[in-house]
């Protein structure tokens, strides 16, 4: 494949490698496959994440191709969602599933956890209200039932409201029987999933990617 | 007529001489069995008087013996376990060596010759329960994830130690003052790769009851099960060779290819016969009865025929047990997963506890030859040649896994490299030309004593001491397995963005395959499309149900006092506080279970899982506690209020299904109507308070003061029972039993 990246690109890729943790040739790929997306232009639109063949048989394909909009996860402070990425933003997006590196700190895989359960939680809470609702909750359990028809959608009630119940238990524990649980809070969210490793579990390999096999 | 003379005449392929009780009397005139028949020469002409006792020991002999000792293995391990501080120090292997020992120490004392673990006995019938055991029950997740780390312990591990050892081995041989200079390579190389496999049956033994973490578990446990393969043919390769002599290119590469041969198709007829298992457990819905038996001998038969062939039958029984697993779970009923659950369990016990024993008894029985250097030689390069090993290889493992293996794991999976029975057998198959044979069973038993011993005995404070992650302790948590399924789905997505053919993007189409086509012939009804989230679910609530009827209260696993109430939005009809609070506290105080039970996902050998204080509860003190419970219920639920249905403000939990559980049209569904305004204020939404969660199907009518419907409560009730006696799939007729039997 020859090299990677041309000189001009140096110093970008130098920015974006300290920004995100990715290495040149990690960067040199993505950038590859984003100009491949977007038909060779600077900016990515929904409709070009819409026509991946791969991802037309995924359950939850909206909320990931939503994931990759959405301000929240640029690492900026922002909220709402935008209608096109820069491939910065890509990258950002991208840098949630890049694995811990060998000789972490504990602090620093509790940084790592974080960030990653920061990135799920972002995806089930759509109105950006810093809770999950029971309804938000819902929704997400309906998605990935979304294939087994109508019995999916009585049984995805039945299971995100069990689901919800064992949230309140663990994180609250006593409530009065006319207090109310608002909704499942970030912290919540860490503790009920803290035994899923979940630093080990969210990566993907982005080493050895061969652009030859990238897929149309 | 002497022992001796008896025993061959009622011998088989066993060399299995066991404590022969010293009387052999026998029936004077009507013996009747033919064997023994030219002794009897006297036998109708006089008439003697008729006996009314005889002895005829001969007759159940075999039998006898078997059962004799299968019963003083598994008394030994009641022993042990009454001794609490023993077990909590020597592991249950080193403890039943020490008894063969013992044992064996004392049929010498006797005077008789004690039994040898013979190899036909142990591969034939002790050792294929064990494995299938693990197999059957091997957590897949972990090991499909680390597979390849295992395939390259396993492979290359093994093949760096049989010929490290081997080699160095040699080696020391040729030093003169040793005085083994007739050993040649291949010899060693031969005793080299015997004893280089880690053994599964001591790894499990000891692993068992460590906890450690699932990792580490994993790696050491696969590569144990899977070596199996290049153990077989490294041995019938360097047997062959030795007898031959001389080694040629070819001999190698056809040597290779028998590797091949060996593993993938062990993995073959182990998956056929899995396959057979699960379409032959489609039809079983109306003879539940033999479920269980068809998984054993699917398996069982997958193992010898691949014996047969000479292909790797370890790794048969465990693709076998792979493959049917879950297609047989989606097909039988749950008592015969239940029968099958404990028939493994309690197989594989006792397999391990008599090979234990066996092995303590036939290092009594045994020739020994007893060369120190050579022994003592053995046991370091053991040590030395797995530390390299596993060092080495982790070296370059880390480059490709995502999650690297830390210093105390790879410790962990060097020290965890136990030999055991395998070894030993494998030695005794040795034919008796070999003219070191003696040699080298001494030192394979050392070896093994020094595993099972010393670095058994001490793995458990090392691990301890080194503060090694151990196995955590999880509650099956819904929560847990949506966003495991989520996150599967979610990077299977991402991995589609970056347009990267990665591992998730394979299993995704593996599993799509799966359920387009390889479901819809395997599982019976209509079952195969329910999604694994759904199964779970039910598989949860089952539990929680089975829990509820037989202990008569409501399983709580979290103490807490939240319920659907607390959840939904509001616009729920109130009751005057102070009524709301006597009735919680009464229905409080019969309800809740504080106790919290903690259920461990994985089967441990010793127990199944803790519900089984079923035993505490007697039958009679069930039933009054349900109905004594039942009463009060509804006895409290006298509220008055608008009786009409669908009863407004009132959140009411119901069963959808009676009798038809769980089929795949009908799996219980949980209803909740959701209040529009509230007209009946006083109707007490009570419901909320008797299930702790949502999901638990009891159909207990809410506010209703009259005595017919306090039955019919009591109906709904023994409805409820009944129904979850024996949940299978289909309609089940045969188990009309009231719940109680379950």
């Amino acid at each position: 494949m020859g090299a990677l990246q041309s000189l001009s690109d140096e110093p970008e890729y130098r920015e974006l490698a300290e920004k995100t943790g990715f290495s040149f040739e990690q960067i040199g790929i993505l950038h590859k496959r984003f100009k491949q997306l977007s038909h060779n232009e600077d900016m990515l639109r929904r409709a070009d994440l819409d026509t991946i063949p791969d991802l037309a048989c995924n359950p939850i394909r909206t909320q990931i191709i939503e994931a990759f909009f959405d301000k929240r996860n640029f690492h900026q402070n922002g909220d709402g969602t935008v209608e096109e990425i820069s491939f910065e933003e890509f990258l950002v997006v991208m840098s949630h599933f890049r694995p811990p590196a060998l000789n972490m700190t504990e602090d620093q895989r509790e940084k790592v956890r974080r960030e990653k359960l920061r990135f799920l939680f972002n995806m089930h809470d759509t109105d950006n209200d810093g809770t999950i609702t029971l309804e938000e909750y819902r929704h997400v359990v309906e998605e990935l039932l979304s294939r087994s028809g109508a019995l999916g959608k009585e049984t995805a009630k039945g299971i995100a409201d069990a689901a919800m119940l064992e949230v309140a238990s663990i994180s609250i524990g006593h409530m009065e029987p006319d207090e109310f649980y608002e909704g499942i809070t970030f912290e919540h969210f860490l503790k009920i999933l803290k035994d899923i490793e979940i630093e080990t579990k969210m990566n993907i390999r982005f080493l050895n990617m061969d652009t030859t096999t990238l897929c149309k | 007529m002497s022992v001796h003379a008896l025993r061959k005449s009622a011998s088989s392929s066993f060399v299995f001489v066991g404590i022969g009780l010293p009387i052999e009397a026998s029936a004077p005139a009507y013996q009747s069995h033919g064997t023994e028949g030219s002794h009897l020469t006297n036998i109708t002409n006089t008439k003697k008087a008729f006996p009314v006792l005889a002895v005829n020991y001969e007759h159940v002999r075999k039998p006898f013996e078997i059962a004799l000792w299968i019963l003083l293995a598994l008394l030994m391990k009641l022993g042990f376990h009454l001794i609490p501080r023993l077990s909590a120090v020597v592991p249950e292997s080193c403890l039943l060596i020490v008894v063969g020992l013992l044992v064996g120490g004392l049929i010498k004392v006797i005077g008789e010759e004690p039994p040898v673990l013979d190899s036909q006995l142990f591969f034939l019938c002790l050792l294929p329960p064990i494995i299938l055991d693990a197999g059957y029950f091997l957590p897949i997740r972990p090991f499909t994830e680390n597979v390849g780390t295992i395939l390259v312990f396993a492979v290359i591990g093994t093949l760096w130690n049989a010929f490290f050892m081997g080699g160095l081995l040699y080696a020391l041989c040729q030093i003169e003052s040793v005085g083994l200079s007739g050993v040649d390579l291949l010899a060693c190389l031969l005793f080299g790769s015997i004893v280089s496999a880690v053994d599964p049956v001591a790894v499990l033994a000891v692993f068992e009851e460590i906890h450690i973490n699932e990792l580490v578990h994993i790696l050491v446990f696969g590569e144990s099960l899977l070596n199996d393969a290049v153990t077989v043919v490294l041995y019938n390769l360097f047997e062959e060779f030795s007898k031959v002599g001389t080694v040629t290119v070819l001999d190698v590469f056809l040597g290779v290819v028998c590797f091949f041969v060996v593993s993938l198709g062990g993995v073959l007829v182990g998956a056929i016969y899995g396959f057979l298992a699960a379409f032959t457990s489609r039809f079983t819905s109306h003879t539940r009865v033999i479920e269980p038996l068809f998984v054993f001998l699917y398996s069982y038969m997958a193992y010898l025929s691949s014996e047969m062939f000479h292909l790797s039958g370890i790794m048969a029984l465990i693709a076998c047990g792979v493959v049917m697993r879950p297609y047989v779970e989606a097909n039988i009923s749950h008592k015969s997963y239940t029968t099958i659950k404990y028939f493994l369990k309690m197989w594989s016990s006792v397999s391990e506890t008599l090979i234990f024993i066996f092995l303590g008894v036939s290092t009594v029985a045994g020739p020994h030859a007893w060369n120190w250097t050579f022994v003592i030689t053995t046991v370091i390069l053991c040590l030395v040649s797995r530390v390299l090993g596993v060092i080495g290889l982790t070296f370059i493992i880390n480059k490709f896994r995502i999650v690297k293996l830390t210093k105390k794991d790879q410790f962990i999976v060097a020290y965890g490299g136990l030999r055991g029975a395998i070894a030993f057998s494998l030695g005794y198959l040795l034919s008796n030309s070999h003219q070191m044979r003696n040699l080298f069973l001494t030192a394979i038993i050392t070896v093994i004593f020094f595993t099972v011993f010393v670095q058994g005995m001490t793995i458990r404070p090392l691990v301890e001491l080194l503060a090694v992650k151990k196995k955590k302790e999880s509650k099956p948590s819904i929560n847990e397995e949506i966003h495991t399924e989520f996150l599967d789905h979610l990077l299977t997505g991402v991995e589609g963005v970056c347009g990267h053919y990665g591992h998730y993007h394979w299993k995704e189409k593996l599993n799509r395959f799966n359920k387009t086509y390889v479901k819809r012939w395997l599982i019976a009804g209509e079952n195969f499309k329910e999604p694994e989230l759904i199964a779970f679910y039910r598989k949860m609530e089952l539990k929680q149900a089975i829990m509820m009827v037989e202990s008569g209260q409501l399983p709580s696993v979290l103490p807490s006092t939240i319920s659907m109430q607390n959840i939904q939005p509001r616009a729920i009809p109130r009751v005057s506080k102070k009524r709301e609070e006597e009735i919680r506290r009464i229905l409080r105080a019969n309800l809740q279970n504080n106790k919290q039970k903690m259920r461990s996902r994985s089967y441990s050998r010793h127990t199944l899982f803790d519900a089984d204080e079923e035993d505490d509860v007697s039958e009679v003190r069930l039933r009054k506690t349900k109905m004594e419970m039942e009463r009060r219920m509804s006895h409290y639920l006298t509220v008055p209020a608008n009786r009409e249905s669908p009863r407004p403000g009132v959140r009411r939990v119901r069963f959808e299904s009676d009798n038809q559980v769980f089929s795949a049209d009908s799996f219980p569904t949980v209803h909740f109507e959701q209040p529009s305004p509230p007209s009946t204020p006083d109707a007490v939404s009570l419901e909320e308070e008797v299930p702790k969660r949502p999901s638990l199907k009891a159909d207990i009518e809410g506010p209703r003061g009259n005595a017919s419907d306090n039955h019919q409560g009591e109906l709904d009730y023994q409805r409820l029972a009944r129904c979850l006696s024996d949940p299978g799939p289909n309609k089940d007729k045969e188990d009309d039993d009231p719940f109680m039997s379950c």
